[in-house]
């Protein structure tokens, strides 16, 4: 009853100022908000990226040049472009845990067929590249073995593309001019979606590396060779063995850094995760000064309150309220502004994280224990800012604030 | 009086002082003060402005301790207490009614009266009806209990403080010029009520300036300069509800 009675005196009392209570609440709300819209976002992110790890493909590889074992950076241009066909060909070769290997070829360039022409991502391939990226077809046929070896100018197009240049008709069996070379289009993957970054896995043409090389080249450099492992329990052994193998095909000396950077799906989940911790960072240090300026805000209403209340507090003593009666009751009258603070700022938190996965098309999660950490830190804060103005009302002399105007 | 000689009384001074140490010259505001008031009595204390009669009524009433001297109220020394345990002994045997009246605004009247339940620390009152709507009809104000103060007159928000003051059930109710504030009339009132609740035994003592109303008491102290001057019953106490009766016929 007594509690009940002091939550009563504390909500009449914010009452009495509504514009107040809600301007000093803003710091809170905010603040609230802040952590809401950061964790959604990086749980959204979290999520997207380990449905897009799946995405990748079972059991994936990647080798890539340039050495990240030492500090982090690789070592320059001369050392830069050190992944060769004849090294995919060898690990395909000699490998025993692998059961695929393909080398990816990255360009850049101009398609111009069905109704107009497109900028797109180019990948020269081996036909194993759709097993290792686990990614069906939606129409037609993935190229041939003997597609590569007859250098044959096929493509087949990312859902993206054929959307872009065949609009209402199916592509396969069309011809293509990819940068003013005729290509036949053989078939249509099915759509992927978008990377952790934003990016359009579907917006690309797929064609056989040797006819990359053969057709596009000097604009075409071998960015990595990928590769699938029999079982995921043999990543860690087939990351050895391919380590073995390229730095016997790069002839590195023992003791010698490695000149390329064999990543799995962890360590790819754990690069797309750092740009959106970057976010949350930035996220979590605007929530932090909100609520710290909110806390102070709150301290400086809950003062000015203890100041204009004088005598109501010298006539609560008067009639029997102890010291700790006025603390109990300022106190909570600065955790109810703060939690009520605290759950607007969750309400506008979870409408800007809807509104920004509108917006951008991002993943926003919502978890609820989100929401329950919110509370409770912003009662924190009511009770730590709200802390002093209340010890100053307890201790006030009942004769003097009896006798304040 | 007789009743005095027969049980202890509610309030003993003896020797009671309390120095103003206002930075280097100290304000002997009380200068050892004997004074002892027998339960059931309504005394008047009187005085020059300065002479200490506030001071007095704060030690009265166990918002401020003696800086030398005892006090025992209802039998419980009161030097020596913490505040905790003065806020206690405030809260169950003092009422206490102000000439400002002092009554939280916005606030209906049965909620100011309710005021000390929610500090009464003897579970004396739960689980048991609010003794608050008895105490405005007490006062004469049942029919006021959902008015908030700039919604009631001088008198009327007196009363709420009467009602206030006795709603716990105290031994003692110290009024500190509680007609200051009031014109004669409602003044007469007020002392009407006053009277009314010290004859069902409710000990009061009040401080006035005016000599009539001083003479609605059994007894008046009169100070001076922190000491008692004068200290004698009143030969034949005014009874108000009387002369309200006989200012009602000469209007
Ligand atoms: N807080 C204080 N600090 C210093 N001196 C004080 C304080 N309070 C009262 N005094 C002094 O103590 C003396 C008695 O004051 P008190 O208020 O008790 O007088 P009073 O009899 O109630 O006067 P009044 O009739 O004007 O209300 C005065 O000289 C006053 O200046
Ligand atoms: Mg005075």
């Amino acid at each position: 009853m007594r509690k009940r009675a002091l939550f009563g005196i504390a909500t009449r009392s914010i009452l009495r100022n509504k514009l107040r209570t809600l301007l000093t609440m803003l710091g809170i709300v905010i603040g609230v908000a802040a952590v809401i819209v950061m964790v959604a976002l990086g749980q959204g992110a979290q999520a997207m990226i380990e449905k897009q790890i799946k995405g990748l493909g079972t059991n994936m590889l990647m080798i890539m040049a340039g050495s990240t074992s030492q500090g982090g950076v690789s070592q320059g241009a001369a050392t830069f472009n050190r992944l060769t066909i004849p090294d995919a060909e060898k690990l395909a070769r000699e490998s025993t845990l692998l059961s695929a290997v393909s080398p990816v070829i990255f360009s850049r360039g101009q398609l111009i067929g069905g109704i107009g022409n497109w900028r797109t991502m180019i990948m020269g391939v081996a036909p194993s590249y759709q097993a290792i990226r686990d990614w069906p077809m939606q129409s037609g046929n993935f190229f041939t073995d003997a597609d590569l070896r007859s250098v044959r100018r096929v493509v087949v197009l990312g859902s993206t593309v054929a959307k872009a240049l065949f609009p209402d008709e199916d592509p396969v069996g069309q011809q293509l001019q990819l940068r003013n070379v005729p290509f036949t289009i053989i078939g249509v993957l099915a759509p992927k979606g978008q990377t952790a970054g934003g990016n359009d896995q579907d917006d690309t043409v797929i064609i056989p590396y040797t006819t990359a090389q053969a057709h596009l080249a000097g604009h075409s450099r071998i960015g990595q060779i990928i590769a699938s492992t029999f079982s995921p329990s043999d990543l860690p052994a087939a990351q050895q063995e391919i380590r073995q193998i390229m730095r016997d095909a790069h002839k590195i000396a023992p003791g010698d850094d490695d000149d390329f950077t064999i990543r799995n799906q962890d360590d790819i989940a754990a690069a797309a995760s750092g740009s959106t911790r970057v976010m949350s960072l930035l996220l979590a240090a605007i929530a932090s000064i909100s609520l710290v300026v909110g806390g102070i805000g709150i301290m400086n209403i809950m003062l000015v309150s203890v100041t204009e209340r004088t005598r109501e507090i010298g006539i609560r003593m008067a009639i029997g309220a102890r010291g700790g009666d006025v603390l109990a009751q300022f106190l909570v009258e600065s955790v109810v502004i703060s939690v009520a603070g605290g759950l607007i700022g969750i309400v506008l938190g979870y409408l800007a994280g809807f509104a920004l996965a509108r917006a951008t098309g991002w993943a926003v999660a919502m978890p609820p224990d989100a929401a329950v950490i919110a509370v409770l830190f912003s009662a924190a804060v009511g009770v730590f800012f709200g802390f002093y103005p209340a010890r100053k009302a307890a201790a006030l002399d009942p004769i003097q604030a009896l006798r304040h105007e | 009086m007789n009743v005095a000689t027969t049980t202890p009384p509610v309030i003993r001074l003896e020797g009671v002082t309390r120095v103003y140490s206002a930075g280097s010259n100290a304000v002997r505001a009380l200068d050892g003060i004997d004074l002892a008031v027998a339960r059931g009595e309504l005394i008047a204390i009187m005085g020059a402005s300065g002479s200490g009669k506030s001071t007095l009524m704060n030690i009265l009433g166990c918002l401020d301790t003696p800086t030398a001297g005892r006090y025992e109220l209802d039998g419980v020394p009161v030097n020596g207490l913490s505040r905790d345990e003065l806020a206690d002994l405030r809260s169950q045997k003092i009422g206490f009614v102000f000439q400002g009246f002092n009554l939280l605004a916005r606030t209906t009247a049965l909620e100011n009266v309710e005021l000390p339940l929610l500090y009464d620390r003897t579970g004396r009152f739960a689980g048991r009806a609010s003794p608050a709507p008895e105490a405005l009809r007490r006062v004469g104000l049942a029919a006021r209990m959902h008015h908030v103060p700039s919604e009631l007159s001088g008198g009327q928000q007196q009363r709420v403080a009467i009602a206030r003051a006795i709603v716990t059930g105290p031994s003692l109710i110290l009024a500190d010029e509680p007609t200051g504030n009031l014109d004669s009339h409602t003044s007469i009132e007020i002392m009407a009520l006053f009277q009314e609740l010290n004859a069902q035994g409710i000990t009061i003592v009040l401080v006035t300036h005016e000599p009539d109303i001083a003479q609605h008491a059994h007894r008046v102290v009169e100070m001076r300069d922190g000491r008692v001057l004068r200290d004698e019953p009143v030969a034949a106490p005014r009874d108000a509800r009387r002369e309200l009766a006989s200012l009602g016929a000469a209007a």
